[in-house]
This record gives C-alpha cells, structure tokens and sequence, in this order.
C-alpha cells in the first residue's frame, strides 16, 4: 500500500488549484490521480479565449490557463499518477485505482475529490426518433475537432443555447460546416451573452428561443430533425414544426456532478446540486474528505473553480494538522426562488467570512437577497436582475454568525 | 442612427450604445474603457482573435491563436491558411509559429507539444 498525506482525484483546473494551495499551506506529501494521459481536464480541449480574465486579468485559452497551474505543480516537484482511473473510495480513506501497471491501493490522511462533471446526455431528454449516427454531446464533439482533428459534420443542429453550445457552433462553422440553428427550450439563453455576440451573430446562425427539437429523422445517419415552439409550461405546441434537412445534432444541455465515487462511498450529498453536501471549507459529511470545482457544483467560469479549489487545498492542509476536527454546525436553508445554496452546512469552529453561492430557479428583476436566521435579517443585499444563467453569491462576516444558535436561511425575493 | 453591440471583452457582456451626432460618436452602457475600444472597433473595423488548431507531423492536433485580433472579415481565409499548414514537435507553449501571418498578427502556439 502507497501512502500519502493528500490525494487529489481528478487533475482538471480544480485538483491542480488544490494541490498548489495545499502545497503552499504546509502538505509537500500529495499525489494527484488523473485518468487521462495530461493534467488540465475539460480546458485542454477549451481552445477558444475567454479563461482568466478575473483571475490573471488577460484573456487565455484554456491549455494556457490549464499550463499557468501545471507549470506551479511541476515547478512544487508534487507527485502526479496518469492514465490512472479511481475505482473506489473509503470512508477511513484508502483508494484503489487502477492503470497500466495493475490495481493500485493508496492510503490518504485526507482526500480531495475533484471530478468535474459530464454533459447531460441525449437520452435525459426523451426526444423521438431512432438511434442514427451523427448525435453528439457538444462536448464530445469540441474532443474530435480540438483534440483529435475530425469534423462531426457539415450540416448542424444544436439543442441547447449553454456556453458550450455556443461555442461549438462558432468552431464548427469555422471548420466548414454550416450550422443551421440552436433551439432552446427556455425563453433566455442560459450562455453568457458575449457568446452569443460573438458565436452566433457574428456568423448569422439563427437562436431560436422557446424552442425544443422534437424529431430526430434519419435511420443510418441523421437526415434531418424537426424544431418546434414550447409553451410556458416547455410542452411542444402542436403544428409549429419546422423540418431542418442535417446530417448532425449537437446537445448542449447542461453538466451534471460527476460523483459514482463519492456515492458509492456512502457521503451524503445534495439532490439539489447533484454534489457532496459540505461545509464552508468544502468538507464532505466524511472527515478528511473534501469537494471542489465542478463535481460540487457547476461553475460559470473556470476563475471560480479555481478560488474554490484553493479554499479545498488549504482546508485539507488544516484537517492534516488536526484543526477544525471539532464541529459546531449550523444548516443553512434556502427560500423557493433559489435552486440551491452551497455551503450548505456551517461549522462554528471555523473562523472566517463565508461566501455562500447560489443559482435562482427563474430569471427575476430588483432582487433583494438575505441572509437570516430565526426572522432576524443579518445581511442583505440588492441586485438588479439574477438569472439561473449566472452563479451569485453574498458573502456574510463571521461575527454575525459567530453567535447563531438556529438555521441560517439565505432568500431572495423579487418585487 | 443609433446601434447597439453586446460588448466580448468579459463575461459582463455590457451592452453598448453607440450614437453618431454630427461628427461626434457617442457611446454609453460600456462599465469599462475596454468596452469603448471595442464598440469603436465595431463601428470602423471589426476585429477578433482566432483560435483553432493545427496539424502537427506526428498526426496530433496542435491548438492555436492569433497574438492580436484580425479583421472578422479575415477569419474565413485565416483559416484556409492555417488548414495548408503542418509542424514538426517539439513545440512550445507561446512558440511563434507563424510570423506575421495576418493583419499583423503572428500564430502562435496554446499549448506545449513533445
């Protein structure tokens, strides 16, 4: 058996944070466990620019924003497995993980679980038809052209309007392919509105909003697919179908939690974000074991999983040197408009502010967000419009919850 | 006339107004000096960075960019050229692959290649 003070699952923007900040606050022992054959996750096949603008304040790719943190775990010398897949967990924290060499177990004193997500697939979404070639998550389909050099296809549709979507018609269409509409079933784009300025006008291609496919034609190869309008409850409105001739579809409906590891292993985790219920300093319900960066929850941009990642690596460090292990906690609830609150457990023992982050369930105008416990209001804050599109967050000072004895709820309201 | 952009500099995604009065253009909506820059550009020459990737010898995929954007009429034929091209590894991340390759951009590499 290997041993190791931390072990870092997933070698993606949140596990490289991790390590480097738990280098940096005193473990020099970690080992990080990747599955593929480099470090840097989702952003090696990113290509496009946008990453860092908060964090470096310039505009990277995403291998460059990835090469930024591999350069700081090379330069820490910190140890890292590829081509390594984590088969399971424990609670008393032994791994086993499997790889060219045979099945390996390694023993942590703490553990960080960085897995990232994966993309809803087609068969989530229940759309008629039968099983032709020529489907692919937007994700896959960014692998073949970034990565492995091929073009799914020449006539393109896209469901979904997420940033990824939105990106992909941009790469595609400059590849060659025409890409013929993006439907989405909400009445807003849930992608961050510089893409699409800069993905689909700037080539022509057509959003259609409260749109849904609802026919996918073809039997060998997709022949075409038929889109129609949605009505406020997103049920498809008889006889608005309109027949796009393509041969290709592309799904962009959004990421869920990557978490088989962390439900096997019995921690308790939040129906609502699809990740491991934590503490503010992203301890599961397991001690020792921590959560951050996109298998928590889904974040906007790579920047914040970082900041959160680092926030993991220097807890770690503390569970290490035997702090916090005391816990004095408060839940945290949340009011209907909100989609999920996260941290969702406070523990008293740990000093310092806490930044709650939320998504809203609608879009909602002149909001007013609260953080309260037993009706006294101990924070609040405006904003003029939220929508589900974009993480928010309030950030409330330790001495006002240094002294909370009941829940602690964070609501919006909306006039 | 008065025309409004959706700024690209951040995730913000200001939008932008911009007014012609007399010889005079006017632009409000921008929180930054970044998001002016882009709506003049927008209003005179459009221009945008490009990312793409290219072939590399050993049969891998190298990703890329221009160091400066292009004119966005340019895009379509920078990336004609760059389909011609075809590297040897090792190459380095930052590597100028391509010296002034278009409207005074050079290509250059994203990521490391061994």
């Amino acid at each position: 058996m290997i041993k190791y003070d931390l072990v870092i699952i997933g070698g993606g923007p949140a596990g490289l944070a991790s390590a480097i900040s738990a280098y940096d606050s005193g473990t020099k022992n970690i080992l990080i466990i990747e599955r593929e054959d480099k470090l840097g996750g989702i952003l090696k096949q990113c290509i496009h620019n946008g990453f860092g603008l908060t964090r470096f304040k310039e505009s990277l790719t995403g291998p460059e924003y990835a090469y930024r943190f591999i350069k700081e775990v090379e330069k820490r010398k910190i140890d890292y497995k590829l081509n390594t897949t984590v088969l399971s967990l424990t609670k008393s924290k032994t791994i086993t993980a499997i790889n060219g060499d045979g099945i390996v177990k390694i023993k942590a004193k703490a553990i960080i679980i960085s897995t990232g997500a994966r993309e809803r697939s087609r068969g989530a979404l229940n759309i008629a038809g039968s099983r032709p070639a020529g489907i692919f998550s937007a994700g896959t389909a960014q692998k073949f052209a970034n990565i492995k050099g091929y073009l799914v296809g020449k006539k393109v549709v896209i469901l979904g309007s997420g940033d990824i979507g939105l990106i992909m018609a941009r790469r595609l269409t400059l590849e060659g392919a025409s890409v013929l509409a993006v439907a989405e079933i909400m009445p807003y784009s849930s992608g961050l509105k510089r893409n699409i300025a800069q993905c689909l006008n700037d080539f022509n291609i057509p959003l259609y909003l409260n749109h849904t496919i609802s026919k996918i034609e073809g039997k060998d190869r997709v022949t075409a697919v038929e889109i129609s309008q949605v009505d406020s409850n997103k049920n498809v409105i008889k006889d608005t179908a309109i027949k796009i001739p393509c041969d290709t579809v592309l799904f962009s409906v959004g990421l869920i939690p990557e978490n088989e590891l962390l439900d096997k292993t019995g921690i308790e985790m939040s129906p609502k974000t699809k990740g491991a219920i934590v503490f503010q300093n992203r301890e599961t319900s397991v001690d020792g074991i921590f959560a951050c960066g996109n298998c928590l929850q889904i974040h906007d941009l790579v920047d914040f999983v970082s900041e959160e990642s680092e926030l993991a690596g220097i807890s770690a460090t503390d569970y290490i040197n035997n702090k916090h292990k005391e816990k004095d906690v408060i839940e945290v609830a949340q009011n209907e408009n909100l989609a999920y609150v996260l941290p969702q457990k406070i523990n008293k023992n740990i000093k310092g502010d806490i930044k709650f982050y939320f998504r809203v369930k609608n879009e909602f105008r002149n909001c007013l967000i609260e953080a309260s416990s037993n009706g006294v209001v101990y924070f609040s804050k405006k904003k003029p419009v939220c929508t589900p599109g974009e993480m928010e967050s309030i950030t409330l000072p330790f001495d006002k919850i240094a002294n909370l004895v009941d829940k602690i709820k964070i609501s919006l309201y909306a006039k | 006339m008065e025309k409004t952009f959706t700024c690209i500099e951040c995730p913000l995604g200001c939008t932008i107004t911009a007014k012609r009065e007399k010889d005079e253009l006017l632009i409000s909506g921008n929180t930054c000096p970044k998001g002016k820059a882009y709506v003049e550009a927008e209003m005179t020459e459009p221009k945008r960075i490009l990312t793409t990737t290219v072939k590399l010898k050993n049969g891998n995929m190298l990703p890329v960019k221009t160091d400066k954007a292009i004119k966005k009429e340019n895009l379509f034929l920078a990336m004609k050229k760059i389909s011609l091209l075809c590297f040897s590894s090792p190459i380095k991340i930052g590597d100028i692959l391509v010296e002034n390759f278009l409207d005074g951009a050079n290509l250059i590499a994203t990521d490391n290649a061994f």
